[in-house]
């Protein structure tokens, strides 16, 4: 539910990264974090366990600056994509405008990734989002394992296997090496501002 | 959700007459998603609003979720204390939440007394 000030002229939206554990979410906020600190005037929030994984989620505000007259600040945040966490991640995804679904590559990860789209599905149902319909980006990360010599999915069956039904825009990427990061970011925002912009219209 | 200038004036006013103006340091109307929907202060406190809101709606929700397990609608009285600065949170409605930075100058009781007539207030500024 994003909020919108018309006496500030402020847009607040709220874009969820999503995925299985250990699929690079916290690591695409960290890049864009330090490659874009000029558009971050917060620190970046993190709520993880001992062992560094995350706990609840992390966190920054991004500021878009003006779009029509408008500051718009999207919230970034990343759950938790351990199985066991499923209570909290329900929490983050209270409220989200749009969500980026970061599948791992990794051959031994393919399970773990189509669990996690039909979790990602259940999941906006409890909030009355339909997950054909929320703005959605894949991002299928890790692309880069290969030059360890680690067996990555083709993409054609990472389509397969999460993209086949919903023909969300996907891009390979590295989130490690940057590879992809930013313009996962741009379309994810360029989504969630036009879709945004069709529910005004349809209140008004 | 969309607030008009009318709306937004009327919650500072509110906010501003009934909290900051019996010691809360800074008050904050957040929504349960945790955007920011309205903030005042005393003039004293620099505070990173939209981390402070995130990690308040995520606290919020995890409660309710805790109280649901142990049997309970919801906890009634959301509140940390610190050696310095303490936080209150209450529930204007479904969507929304108020957060409360308050020091020990100000006391919990007196505070949530304010509190009754600032969500009643705040409510019929949102029928607007």
């Amino acid at each position: 539910m994003a909020f919108i000030n018309l006496k500030d002229k402020v847009i607040q939206a709220k874009i969820v990264y999503y995925g299985p554990g250990r699929c690079g979410k916290t690591t695409n906020l960290e890049y864009i974090y330090d490659k874009c600190r000029t558009q971050v005037n917060s620190e970046m929030v993190t709520v993880k366990t001992q062992g560094d994984r995350t706990l609840f989620f992390d966190f920054f505000p991004f500021d878009m600056g003006k779009i029509n007259g408008y500051d718009v600040k999207i919230q970034l945040y990343t759950v938790p994509g351990q199985v066991k966490y499923n209570s909290t991640r329900r929490l983050v995804l209270k409220g989200v405008d749009g969500v980026v679904f970061v599948a791992d590559s990794a051959v031994e990860r393919r399970s773990k990734n189509i669990i996690s789209i039909r979790n990602l599905e259940e999941n906006l149902t409890l909030y009355n989002k339909n997950i054909r319909e929320i703005p959605l980006v894949i991002q299928y990360n890790k692309r880069d394992l290969v030059k360890q010599g680690i067996e990555v999915l083709d993409v054609e069956t990472l389509e397969s296997d999460i993209n086949a039904e919903l023909k969300a825009p996907s891009f390979e990427a590295s989130a490690v090496e940057g590879q992809n990061v930013i313009l996962t970011l741009k379309k994810i925002i360029y989504y969630t501002m036009s879709s945004l912009e069709k529910q005004l219209k349809q209140e008004q | 959700m969309i607030l008009g200038q009318k709306q937004l004036d009327k919650i500072h006013d509110t906010l501003n007459e009934n909290l900051i103006g019996s010691g809360v340091q800074s008050v904050m109307l957040i929504d349960t998603a945790g955007n920011v929907i309205a903030s005042v202060n005393n003039g004293n406190e620099s505070i990173d609003l939209y981390s402070l809101a995130a990690l308040a709606a995520a606290n919020f929700g995890a409660m309710s979720c805790m109280a649901r397990i142990v049997g309970e609608d919801e906890f009634s009285l959301l509140f940390h204390k610190g050696e310095k600065e303490n936080i209150y949170f209450c529930k204007v409605n479904e969507e929304l939440l108020l957060v409360n930075i308050f020091n020990n100058q100000l006391s919990l009781g007196f505070l949530r007394l304010k509190m009754s007539k600032v969500v009643e207030e705040l409510l019929d500024v949102l029928t607007l």
